[in-house]
């Protein structure tokens, strides 16, 4: 029984994988291009991605990822996930990239805030062009003030995969969840909680060895 | 020929008027310093010479060619104005070095991006690199800094923070170099050194222009001083007359204040 659940939870580890990674890739440049765009200069496009953030930082999660799932095909009449695994996954990542990209672009713009006007200023009168100033001086030092507020925000990305459960994704916590379904067993469950744990653990690890990698300058 | 001609500067800010009708001119290997109480638009005249700021009016004109004209809207376009910045080299009061460089690659780095512009950068890239490298080294050294090129920003103390922003202003060779209050933001017993710096460059006939409250400095080191007061210039002449027998009122009324401390 043991080996038959670690294969399902490994199974399900993977997706949960796969979900975040995917949704990480895409959700960390559209929220560095969301936060640009909540500073621009145009006013139109600041209010526009003002009332998007608001709408989904201010809505659930889960009911956004059952719109974005079920919504196209009953407004469309023709659903536009492939109703298998990969669908669903696909879904869930789209869901959460949105969701994700709107939380990273308030901490990228926190990040970019930081970073003192003479900063910009000093790259400016050395002839530097926006792109350079932004690549070789503002963002090192934009990541070294975002690190602790997105390690906050990553490991809680990796707990959100488990709400994929509700377009039945086959993720981490619905492996664990359907031996209780199936056989009443309990374990199963603290087991799946093992796997979170090892998981966050690596992260947090990770992102401790961040932080001390960027504290060779103030 | 001057190397540069200020004409008529005006800034606005809203409905204030930080800068009036300002004009000058200064000649090459002269040391320019500006005095004058705090908010009388001093810092806001350098940051207009560096175009951090556009003038609402009036021209700058460096070796006779025109910069900037407040009534010529295509000069102000930031990617025109991006090389013209490179005539002048600018020393921030709290320096604004980057805290991710070392003091070497402080100096260097705006270098290096501008040699990839060079047409031959892709097949003497390592030359070009090496030859830019040396140029750094040289300059702190030149700043007394032989000994601290790989140290980061944080473990200098700010008197050698300011000196390796004067290398890297430096660094770019600029017609005129700006000094913004450069020892406003140090302790006391640091000034002296970046002083003697800013001394230094004077008898090699650096061309600059020196916003300082150091009137004794102002008086030994610049050829011309401009006094200010309510974004006006109030008198300008050689330093020492300026100082000693000032000839306007507010001028004498300024440095009385500043003397009694």
């Amino acid at each position: 029984m043991f080996f038959t659940v670690t294969q399902a939870l490994l199974d399900g580890l993977w997706t949960t994988f796969q979900i975040f990674i995917l949704t990480l890739l895409f959700a960390l440049p559209l929220g560095l291009i969301t936060s640009f765009a909540s500073m621009s200069k145009w006013r139109l496009l600041r209010s526009a991605i003002q009332v998007i953030v608001w709408v989904i930082r201010g809505t659930p999660l889960m009911l956004q990822l059952i719109i974005i799932f079920y919504g196209p095909g009953l407004w469309l009449k023709h659903n536009i996930w492939s109703g298998d695994e990969t669908g669903r996954m696909m879904a869930t990542v789209v869901a959460f990239t949105i969701n994700y990209a709107c939380y990273f672009s308030v901490i990228f713009r926190g990040g970019i805030k930081s970073v003192p006007a003479g900063q910009r200023e000093a790259g400016q009168v050395l002839g530097m062009t926006k792109s350079q100033i932004f690549f070789k001086i503002t963002l090192l030092q934009m990541v070294k003030h975002v690190v602790p507020p997105m390690s906050n925000e990553i490991i809680t990305l990796v707990k959100d995969t488990s709400l994929a459960r509700i377009i039945a994704a086959y993720e981490l916590t619905f492996a664990g969840y359907s031996f209780m379904k199936s056989a009443g067993l309990t374990w199963p469950l603290f087991y799946t909680g093992v796997y979170y744990l090892l998981f966050i653990g690596i992260l947090t690890l990770l992102f401790n060895y961040i932080e001390r990698k960027l504290d060779y300058f103030r | 020929m001057a190397i540069l001609e200020v004409n008529g500067i005006q800034k606005d800010f809203g409905s204030t008027q930080v800068l009036k009708n300002v004009s000058f001119t200064l000649e090459e290997g002269n040391a320019l310093a500006i005095i004058g109480s705090s908010g009388s638009g001093k810092t806001t005249l350098l940051r207009c010479l560096n175009f951090l700021d556009s003038p609402s009016r009036g021209s700058i004109e460096v070796k006779g060619e025109t910069l900037f004209d407040a009534s010529w809207q295509a000069s102000q376009k930031e990617k025109n104005l991006r090389l013209k910045r490179l005539h002048f080299g600018m020393v921030f009061q709290s320096f604004h070095l980057f805290p991710q460089y070392t003091a070497l690659e402080n100096v260097t780095l705006a270098e290096r991006l501008l040699a990839k512009e060079r047409t031959d950068f892709k097949q003497h890239k390592r030359d070009i690199y090496e030859e830019i490298d040396e140029h750094g080294k040289a300059l702190l050294e030149q700043m007394g800094l032989a000994d601290r090129i790989s140290h980061y920003p944080h473990q200098l103390s700010g008197g050698q923070q300011q000196r390796v922003a004067i290398a890297r202003a430096l660094a770019l060779k600029p017609d005129i170099l700006c000094f913004d209050e450069p020892t406003s933001a140090l302790d006391p017993e640091l000034t002296g050194e970046v002083l003697k710096v800013i001394r230094g460059l004077a008898t090699q006939k650096t061309t600059m222009i020196i916003v300082t409250h150091e009137m004794a400095f102002a008086r030994d080191v610049a050829d011309q001083i401009i006094f200010m007061d309510d974004g006006m210039i109030v008198e300008q002449g050689a330093s020492k007359q300026v100082i000693d027998s000032p000839r306007e009122e507010r001028t004498k009324q300024f440095l009385t204040r500043y003397m009694e401390g």
